[in-house]
């Protein structure tokens, strides 16, 4: 409980701090406020934008949730994201001649199960050489946006001068929750894939193992867990779930695959995590508030003169201070080290 | 004459009262022992006095004058100081600079080095500690960097000395040296304040004692009044068994551990050195070593976190040299760390996760990879209350536990696992006395099961209390091995700093000279 109230307190400080930054550039922050919420929740289309927003940042965000959980720092979200995406476009292009849900299903495997792989490289490298999982994703990504820009721009690629692949069947699309927004049955899979997710750290061997090596890696090693397998199994879960975001866009928004689509889903997802606290089901909330941040964005700008530059200044304000109680905890238990082990240098 | 009196001293924090309106005075020349469990109050009262922590009432007399300390600096120049447990020296200098930092003897603009280890030499003469002073503090051994600091203060010309803890660190030999310079200090008119739990050496070398419990004055007594009984019942609050254990009433010569010419090389360094080993049922074999001889790796060994590179590991006459470690703790290797927080909890768990930590596979606690989580939480409630866990629930995160309750966590996850063997390393390390007490006869009680106990710990009293035989381990051998009564407390440490019985250490000694 408490925890909750320090992190309400963050969510209220950052907006402060934001209207302070506002009032001082001479906007008037109960306008853009307003505007923002108005945007976000003011109608039933506002909404159903606003969710449409979230989804891909819950994917994302329970990705990075996932692999922090086990100790692990997954910056390849984005990565995952479009090799997941292109597996999923692949599949629905291709794989014709299957009944629409089977092949939507399909779609979905395929996509978890490259994400999967592909974050699996980062594990492996992690614990057969060593290599930090930060630097092999952060390269991975570079690799796995290349990769599939090559694919649509060469071997895939649709007619026309859009580097896009062939539109998927009509009936594995996704279905659309709140027409004409793009809002779609995705959103339920993502918010089972965190109640699954969940589950799986409280109830299962796997993610008790996890979560001991995350919080404890020596204690968990002398617990006789192998401290190889579940680093690549949280890294396959992590991939998994990460890839299952850009099969959702495609398969509900985009209807294929296009170079660029995603707008840094995968790199959000680090902060949907943050401000989550790396709870699984924390991270809906969390995803809905920055969804719907962007979400308002759009209507910031029709409306006042503010920048929308300055919803990515709040996402960044909320950051800073969910991380503000975590760090002054850290500098107080060092003082108290300093206190009583003195400096030895 | 009073050196120190303190009046109605207290000193809360947030929410304990670390210190309620003590009142602690100390003879002028006297060897006082200031005693107490962990947490007691002891370290925050003498931090009051160095005036590293100000307190919320009392009054404070130096000599018979009443003074207000608000920092260390104030404190050194009433010729007051402290030696931490943790010492506060530079390695990369040298003694004679560390001892005059601060301090520093000038000639003109420059910095007298001669001076200071002139200095230094007098001060080590007159007061029998002996150090090379040109030697960098880095390269020296912790019982010289004590001697270091002691020198430090006896330059800063302290009259009142408090040590925190000073033993905890040391080798037997190294704390019989301490105690006679203590000893030549006190004949100096030297004041000296030791903060221990230890009551052997109160007995040996205080004059008088004050025990404090729970932020308490319970008492001060005079040493040759008094009895270690009377002491630890004043600490605890109860009855405390100093017995040593009887020896096992069922020893059987059933090997069920047994370790062959075990080889392990760190960097190619042998640290283990073609070590034997042999545990029977019904039988505590207490090791005992300085740290850092072998012992840390012998437990990696025989628990598969680092295989052997050459030799066996049996287990009741069974190969189980390279065995994971998760196979180790299913064939019944029981494991408690040495080190607890790093090694054997979780901290972020709660009580109940940390219960079924390596043994979570067990087909109590999981079916089909699915956790049981009814079972567990019966159990871990079961568990909580037969090792007496002072906490919440079974939902408390261990971080927030004692010292003792989280060590009675590790133990009563092992013991309540029916292990063949239990490698226990400093099982009571930082733990209060009463809690030693309850995890000594847990051990015993085991024993007295049939289990084989391979006891590792640095205390030789716990060694000596608990064992039915003793090995030395000594640079990755054993060097000595006998029942309990084969060696006395010298013998021991003889071996344990030599590798030699103390007749050829003597010779040797004399030889040198």
């Amino acid at each position: 409980m408490n925890r909750l109230v320090t992190l309400l307190l963050s969510l209220l400080g950052a907006f402060a701090c934001g209207a302070l930054i506002l009032a001082l550039a001479g906007y008037d922050p109960l306008e853009a406020y307003s505007a923002l919420l108005v945007g976000a929740f003011g109608s039933k289309n506002a909404i159903a934008n606003t969710l449409a927003k979230s989804t891909p940042l819950i994917f994302t965000g329970l990705a990075v949730a996932v692999a922090f959980r086990g100790g692990l720092f997954n910056i390849g979200a984005e990565g995952q994201l479009y090799m997941g995406a292109m597996a999923a476009a692949l599949v629905g292009v291709y794989a014709t001649g299957l009944p629409g849900l089977l092949q939507a299903a399909l779609a979905l495997l395929a996509a978890g199960v490259v994400g999967a792989l592909w974050a699996g490289i980062a594990g492996y490298m992690k614990v057969k050489f060593r290599a930090h999982e930060v630097i092999v994703t952060i390269m991975l990504n570079y690799i796995a946006i290349s990769l599939t820009n090559y694919l649509v721009n060469y071997p895939f690629k649709a007619e026309g001068s859009v580097p896009r692949t062939d539109a998927i069947p009509a009936g594995m699309q996704l279905t659309k929750l709140m027409p004409p927004n793009q809002v779609t049955t995705g959103i339920f899979i993502a918010i089972l894939s965190c109640i699954i997710m969940y589950w799986m750290f409280n109830r299962t061997v796997y993610g008790y193992e996890i979560r001991a090596i995350g919080l404890n890696e020596d204690a968990a090693r002398t617990g006789g867990i192998s401290i190889g397998k579940r680093v690549v199994l949280a890294m396959f879960l992590s991939g998994f779930i990460a890839a299952l975001a850009g099969a959702v866009e495609v398969l509900g928004v985009h209807k294929y695959f296009v170079a660029g689509f995603s707008p840094g889903y995968g790199y959000d997802g680090i902060a949907v995590a943050v401000l989550a606290r790396n709870h699984p089901l924390g991270v809906i909330i969390s995803a809905l508030l920055f969804g719907a941040l962007r979400g308002g964005s759009m209507n910031l700008d029709r409306q006042t003169d503010v920048p929308t530059d300055f919803v990515v200044m709040i996402q960044a304000l909320v950051i800073i201070f969910v991380a503000i109680p975590w760090v002054i905890k850290k500098v107080k238990l060092m003082r108290k080290r300093g206190n009583s082990v003195g400096s030895q240098s | 004459m009073y050196a120190v009196e303190l009046h109605g001293i207290t000193k809360r924090f947030a929410n304990t009262t670390a210190n309620d309106s003590i009142t602690f005075t100390v003879r002028s020349g006297e060897i006082h022992s200031l005693l107490g469990e962990n947490g007691a109050g002891k370290t925050t009262l003498m931090k009051i006095l160095y005036g590293m922590q100000q307190p919320d009432e009392g009054e404070i007399r130096i000599n018979g004058v009443k003074q207000k300390i608000d920092n260390p600096s104030v404190a050194i120049k009433l010729g007051i100081a402290m030696v931490h447990q943790h010492f506060m020296l530079i390695d990369s200098l040298t003694v004679a600079e560390n001892v005059v930092l601060g301090y520093e003897k000038r000639k003109g603009m420059f910095f007298d080095m001669a001076g200071a280890v002139q200095a230094v030499e007098q001060l080590s003469a007159t007061y029998g500690l002996k150090v090379d002073p040109r030697q960098k503090v880095g390269d020296l051994p912790v019982g010289t960097k004590q001697r270091v600091e002691i020198l430090k203060a006896l330059y800063r010309q302290a009259d009142i000395l408090i040590l925190d803890e000073p033993t905890a660190v040391l080798t037997p030999l190294e704390v019989m040296d301490l105690f006679r310079v203590l000893r030549e200090l006190k004949q100096a008119g030297k004041t000296i304040i030791i903060i221990t739990h230890k009551l052997n050496e109160t007995m040996d070398l205080a004059d008088r004692a004050t025990v404090l419990r729970a932020g308490r004055n319970i008492g001060t007594v005079n040493i040759s009044e008094t009895s270690p009984a009377q002491l630890a019942e004043m600490m605890v609050g109860r009855k405390i068994s100093f017995d040593q254990a009887p020896l096992s009433a069922y020893p059987n010569r059933t090997r069920l551990l047994e370790v062959r010419g075990g080889v392990l090389r760190k960097h190619h360094v042998p640290v283990l050195n073609g070590i034997n080993l042999e545990v029977h049922g019904g039988e505590i074999l207490g090791l005992a070593g300085v740290e850092g001889n072998g012992q840390t790796e012998l437990i990696e060994a025989i628990t598969g976190l680092t295989p052997l590179d050459e030799g066996q590991v049996l287990l009741a006459g069974r190969d189980i040299t390279r065995q994971s470690p998760s196979q180790m703790i299913e064939s019944g290797i029981g494991h408690i760390p040495e080190d607890r927080n790093k090694l054997g909890l979780v901290g972020d768990f709660s009580i109940r996760d940390n219960l079924i930590l390596g043994y979570h596979h067990r087909s109590s606690f999981q079916r089909f990879k699915l956790l049981k989580i009814n079972h567990i939480k019966h159990f871990a409630d079961q568990l909580r209350e037969r090792f007496m866990i002072k906490s919440e629930s079974i939902d408390t995160k261990v971080k927030a536990l004692s010292g003792g309750n989280q060590q009675k966590v590790v133990i009563g996850r092992v013991l309540s696992q029916d292990p063949v063997v239990i490698i226990a390393a400093q099982p009571t390390r930082g733990v209060d006395i009463g809690a030693i007490e309850y995890i000594h006869q847990q051990l015993i009680e085991m024993r007295d099961q049939g289990k084989a106990i391979l006891l590792i710990s640095a205390e030789l009293d716990e060694i000596r209390k608990l064992s039915d035989k003793i090995a030395v381990i000594y640079e990755g051998r054993i060097v000595a091995y006998g029942s309990r009564d084969a060696f006395d407390e010298f013998e021991l440490g003889s071996y344990m700093t030599r590798g030699k019985p103390i007749a050829e250490t003597g010779k040797e000694a004399n030889a040198d000279e």
